[in-house]
């Protein structure tokens, strides 16, 4: 691993980015627009959107950074660029810590669209700090990253990759406590729900929306939200061939 | 020191559950372009990847610059151009060339120093995606000369290339081996055969002939290389 290889790989993922103003837009707008959908959703009971609405600031993220990730290693890997790269001395995780720092860059500023919209014009209403709400919403954008990374690290074909989307994202979402409180789940979903880390997400964002400071226990969940996303990104780095068949 | 760049010995490929390589030997001096000429499917692009190390191999050895093909000590001495351009689309000529020279811990004048070589300078700063084929292949190949490589593999890179520009690349060819690069360079057309310092002819995944071309035309008993070819395949057949 190489800092200046990783930093070098950030900036030109950034490069490319900065070339597509249509999916920095999609990026920027498309969280804070569903979230502002689920507001009116539940016009009538402004409880269920206190309830649900921080929630978003860890879903959202995820989801979106995972497509993006998903999308740019396929392309990466069927344009060759991969195999060329391959054949330098980039470490494999200079690559993938690239990618997690360039799309960290763009969640900063997905949350920095969605955070303030949510407060100020949804009437979206936090007890916590600030800053607290930002990190587990970065945290959860990069989980989102090498989740997309470990999961395109495995699919060989773009029909496999966009399926990663349903067999690694839907599931933490049906089971992070959005539609039932995890403490309401029977003991394996329970123990699943355990296992996932978005799970955590939810946690320390429910905390921090009925509580005024950042206790022990949302410590605990950002430090295992960012635990699995750098594991993901090790597992990932480890499962990236560089010889192919 | 080693004298050989590449050594290839019993090298056997399985892809697809199916052996495409059986069992391919021969090496590259330094200073040399060999041409690896062959139809298409017959191996060439496989064999140019166990060469720069993305292969799995089956068995047998890949040695480049001393070391096993791929190992940590010969990525980045190891120039690698595949025939489909592996750059990005959505980057300048300048920017794609940055970021690979950073990734080979270059000075930033070895970017303009190949832009000058491919002869791009006067599109260095547009998208490649926006470039014709041909300039998308140049920026290509800019890419694999980066840093002055010591083997050189290059995959088909004079396809659909209009002949000035073909004539222009095969100098530029012979210009680097003469500066002491090795490189390989593969083919399917015949009528480059004779550009080359040595070829070795693949079919079906055998070596056919490891010659000169001057050796190939005495051996055969023709001075069209395309007909060379045909009579070996037909010495092969009968033998």
């Amino acid at each position: 691993m190489n800092p200046r290889v990783t930093l070098a790989t950030t900036r030109r993922i950034l490069q490319q980015l900065r070339r597509d103003p249509r999916t920095i837009a999609l990026l920027l707008v498309l969280p804070t627009a569903l979230t502002a959908v689920l507001r009116y959703v539940f016009d009538d009971d402004q409880a269920v959107f206190t309830r649900v609405g921080p929630l978003m600031l860890g879903i959202f993220p995820l989801a979106t950074m995972f497509v993006v990730t998903s999308v740019a290693t396929l392309r990466e890997r069927t344009g060759g660029t991969l195999e060329r790269l391959m054949t330098t001395p980039l470490a494999k995780l200079d690559l993938l810590l690239g990618y997690a720092l360039a799309f960290s860059v763009a969640a900063v500023a997905q949350i920095a669209v969605l955070l303030p919209v949510s407060l100020l014009l949804l009437g979206l209403e936090v007890e916590g700090p600030l800053w607290a709400l930002v990190l587990v919403a970065v945290l959860v954008a990069v989980l989102g990253v090498a989740l997309g990374l470990l999961g395109s690290a495995f699919a060989r074909t773009e029909f496999q990759a966009v399926q990663m989307f349903p067999a690694l994202i839907l599931p933490q979402v049906l089971l992070c406590g959005l539609f039932a409180p995890r403490d309401s789940m029977g003991p394996v979903l329970g123990l699943l729900s355990d296992l996932m880390p978005l799970s955590y997400a939810v946690d320390a964002l429910r905390a921090l929306a009925v509580e005024p400071g950042f206790g022990s226990g949302q410590a605990v969940d950002t430090a295992v939200i960012a635990g699995v996303a750098l594991a993901a990104l090790l597992v990932g780095a480890a499962t990236l061939p560089r010889r192919t068949g | 020191m080693v004298n050989s760049c590449v050594r290839v010995s019993g090298l056997h490929v399985v892809r697809g559950g199916r052996e495409v390589l059986h069992g391919i030997s021969f090496d590259v001096p330094r200073g040399q372009v060999l041409g690896l000429l062959g139809p298409s499917g017959s191996g060439k692009t496989t064999l140019l990847r166990a060469i720069v190390g993305v292969q799995v191999v089956a068995s047998g050895s890949v040695d480049v610059l001393g070391a096993p093909a791929g190992d940590r000590s010969v990525r980045g001495r190891v120039g690698y151009a595949t025939q489909s351009p592996a750059v990005y689309g959505d980057l300048s000529v300048r920017e794609n060339l940055a970021y690979f020279a950073d990734v080979l811990g270059l000075p930033r004048g070895a970017v303009a120093e190949v832009i000058e070589r491919v002869d791009l300078a006067a599109h260095a700063d547009r998208v490649v995606g926006a470039l014709s084929g041909g300039q998308r292949g140049r920026v290509n190949l800019a890419a694999a000369l980066l840093g002055g490589p010591e083997l050189i593999v290059l995959d088909e890179p004079t396809v659909g290339l209009d002949p000035v520009l073909r004539e222009r690349l095969w100098a530029l060819f012979h210009e680097l081996a003469a500066e002491g690069a090795a490189l390989v360079v593969s083919s399917h057309v015949m009528e480059e055969a004779g550009r080359c310092d040595r070829l070795v002819l693949l079919r079906e995944g055998v070596v056919l002939a490891d010659a000169t071309p001057a050796e190939l035309r005495a051996g055969t008993g023709t001075d069209d290389l395309d007909q060379a070819f045909l009579r070996l395949v037909r010495q092969e057949a009968q033998a």
